[in-house]
């Protein structure tokens, strides 16, 4: 079987499976050329998406040995086991470990330990298993093409062409002519794959600020059993957080399952929070809310709670009027219908300066304005409002009958219905923000008006008569008390 | 037998969880009158139902709603506000300054913004047995089978355990069974004019549909007063409630008028 796409409007094979390969089949190749060689060919289009996704897949799967994984694309992982290896009782049990689990959800894979991202790389994808001991990485690339260096195509051609076929030719040369003429690029990762130089890789999740995780042998079969871990991990994380004199702001708890599938879950929290029994409600609050609950499958047998963001916790102090425990209570109220419904669901308000009704506020998620306080506008005394409490966003057009060129509606209507005005105030005009170019506009002259039915409203005309190029339009705003 | 009677009524009050413990606290609105018909007012850590049938009166039954709630609450606690988001398509948002406007201060206040009438009580009830709360406010949109004597009577239970007051914000709606110890229809009435006709403050037709402890069926003419945060008796109404309309010109000049939109 051959997995192919269009290359430059030639369908080529991708990939293939093993039996095509040994039948002297490779990537590159054109299909044409394929089918001429075996007539019999099974072909299917490459699907670089859903490849994508395994090695996803399989990337968050390793989180379970190391928290620093990164991608190499298109189809490889580099994981950074720097002190994680004794865990697993040294780096070749680790290696194992992980090549008989992939092994078993049937996919194929090789392994290379070595000290630096890229040596390992160019040994797990020329040689195969190899364990290369701290200052050997030289030793043991040397023999192997240039096109074992994370390098672009087009460098290994022109080392080709320059006569330098393996890393041993490129390590004798002096290293500076080979920056000039192909690029300081071949000479850094010549440099790291050697082990002269070593990097960080990046990896693909932020790294947790402390974390708490158990392992069983025995796989874990019921959602409560795991959830009952999760518990008492929450615990340890709670005095490792207390011995730092933190709370968490952000914490994630990871399912292994034993097939490979990982399950998060994260909950954020509106201040630092080390309370293990309040962390447990709000996971059990997201875990109602989700429409797939936790499938155990063949089970669970990793369970991790990582904090990924913490903060100085400040230790709470009774204050005699016990404003401050209710305080508290609202803000963990405020977590739980956050993890409940999404954190962008639990919002409160934020002023704006500017003059545009519309835009006079923003609503803000309220866990990030915790505690916060704005200074809003004190209503007049004995004056009604001056604001609406119902506000339409876009203004609903309606229509009118007004005196020109500034009076108020003398009636007009809304969703369909005829309004006559009784009572009308104004205008308040409000200008343009002419200094914002993106938001200039038309001048707006607002009006309160009462209907005769005793409904109040705040409608506005948009445009000046004579002095403005269009025709003024008329909107109803807002609904007032 | 009247002592066995007393007997059999403290313990089913004991048994039943409703009842608030510390001291029936309750609020008054402000208006002599209305308070005593109440019973000296309303009940702080119980379930009230605002109802306004009109679409167009969500403005009315949201001002109501918050002068409520500030009747009701202590000053500096907050108050969750729960709404269905299609409402917010039919009514328009809740604006900040309005809600400043009226005394609500927008700092004590928490918009929980839902898709559905499920999810808002949901979110209602997990607020209401939050005590720290100073009132809560559920405004479900339209009529929804979501909301039945069960829901309502879990809300009012929670409101009774925690004290704090549960206002159940029914637009577009019409009077269902519920567990709601008043229920309320609000309309828009038409205020007192200030000078130069300009329109006065939040005035509003309110009706009590039930009452638990009492007879219902009267209807009053309510001013909100947002600086003693009070309501006050709205001054009888001067002219037919539909009328030509006072207080503007004469229509004299058409050519003066234009027709837009």
């Amino acid at each position: 079987m051959v997995f192919v796409e269009k290359v430059k409007s030639a369908l080529r094979l991708a990939a293939v499976d093993r039996t095509a390969r040994r039948l002297g089949l490779g990537p590159g190749l054109t299909l044409a050329d394929a089918r001429a060689r075996i007539p019999d060919l099974a072909v299917v289009e490459m699907d670089r998406p859903a490849d994508q996704a395994l090695v996803e897949r399989i990337a968050d799967f390793c989180d379970r040995y190391t928290p620093l994984v990164a991608l190499d694309p298109p189809d490889g992982l580099i994981l950074d086991i720097t002190g994680c290896a004794h865990l697993f009782k040294g780096e070749a049990k680790l290696r194992d470990d992980l090549l008989a689990r992939c092994t078993r959800a049937g996919v194929d894979g090789r392994a290379a330990i070595a000290g630096t991202p890229q040596a390992a790389r160019a040994l797990a994808r020329f040689v195969g298993a190899a364990i290369v001991p701290p200052g050997g990485e030289a030793e043991a690339v040397r023999l192997l093409s240039v096109a074992a260096l994370d390098i672009e195509q087009e460098a290994v051609v022109a080392l080709g062409r320059a006569g330098l076929k393996t890393i041993a030719d490129l390590e004798a040369r002096p290293w500076r002519p080979l920056a000039a003429r192909f690029g300081e690029e071949v000479v850094a990762a010549l440099r790291r794959t050697l082990g002269h130089e070593d990097i960080r890789i990046t990896p693909r999740r932020p790294l947790a600020a402390c974390s708490a995780e158990r392992g069983f042998a025995e796989p874990l079969l019921s959602a409560e059993n795991a959830l009952d871990v999760l518990a008492s991990l929450a615990g340890q994380v709670a005095r490792a957080l207390e011995q730092r004199g933190e709370g968490g702001r952000s914490f994630e708890a990871c399912f292994f399952r034993t097939d490979g599938q990982v399950f998060r879950l994260t909950v954020q929290t509106g201040r630092p929070m080390r309370d293990a029994k309040a962390l447990m409600r709000l996971f059990s609050e997201q875990l109602d809310a989700l429409a797939d609950p936790l499938d155990p499958g063949f089970g669970f047998d990793l369970v991790r709670l990582s904090v990924m963001a913490g903060e100085p916790f400040a230790t709470a102090q009774a204050s005699l009027d016990g404003r401050a425990v209710e305080e508290e209570e609202v803000a963990a109220l405020v977590d739980r219908l956050g993890a409940r419904f999404g954190p962008q669901a639990v919002q409160r308000f934020e002023p704006v300066d500017t003059h545009i009704p519309e835009r006079a506020t923003r609503r803000v998620t309220a866990a990030a304005l915790a505690g916060a306080t704005f200074s809003w506008p004190e209503p007049e005394a004995d004056m009604p409002p001056v604001r609406p409490v119902h506000l339409f966003d876009p203004p609903q057009p309606i229509e009118t009958l007004a005196e020109v060129p500034d009076g108020p509606p003398i009636r007009f209507r809304w969703r369909r219905v005829l309004r006559e005005v009784a009572h009308a105030e104004g205008p308040e005009r409000i200008a343009p923000e002419w200094w914002l170019s993106r938001h200039s506009g038309l001048t707006r002259d607002y009006y309160r008006v009462e209907d005769t039915s005793g409904r109040r409203f705040w409608v506005y005309r948009e445009g000046l008569y004579d002095r403005e190029p269009e025709t003024p339009r008329w909107f109803l705003h807002g609904i007032f008390a | 037998m009247h002592e066995t009677l007393s007997r059999l009524r403290a313990s089913l009050a004991a048994l039943e969880e409703g009842v608030p413990r510390q001291g029936n606290a309750l609020f008054k609105l402000g208006l002599p009158a209305m308070d005593d018909h109440l019973g000296g007012g309303l009940a702080r850590g119980g379930l009230h139902e605002i109802l306004a049938p009109a679409a167009t009166d969500a403005g009315s039954a949201a001002g109501f709603a918050a002068a409520l709630a500030l009747r009701a609450m202590e000053p500096g606690r907050s108050v969750v506000w729960v709404r269905q988001s299609y409402g917010e398509t039919e009514a328009g948002q809740l604006h900040a300054p309005g809600l400043a406007g009226l005394g609500l201060d927008p700092d004590r206040l928490i918009l929980v913004r839902v898709r559905d009438a499920l999810s808002a009580l949901r979110a209602g009830a997990e607020a209401v047995r939050c005590s720290a709360l100073g009132a809560v406010v559920i405004e479900p949109w339209g009529e929804t089978k979501a909301l039945d004597f069960t829901a309502s009577r879990r809300l009012a239970l929670a409101a009774g355990r925690s004290g704090v007051t549960c206002l159940l914000l029914r637009i577009a709606a019409s009077p269902s069974a519920s567990a709601a110890a008043t229920r309320w229809q609000v309309a828009a009435s038409a205020s007192e004019p200030l000078a130069a006709g300009a329109p006065g403050h939040p005035t509003f037709d309110v009706t009590l549909l039930r009452q638990n402890a009492g007879t219902a069926g009267q209807s009053w003419r309510l001013e909100w007063n947002h600086d003693r945060r009070i309501f006050r008796d709205a001054a009888p109404l001067s002219r037919p409630v539909v009328s030509v309309p006072a207080g503007r010109p004469a229509r004299t000049d058409l050519s003066s008028l234009a027709r837009t939109g």
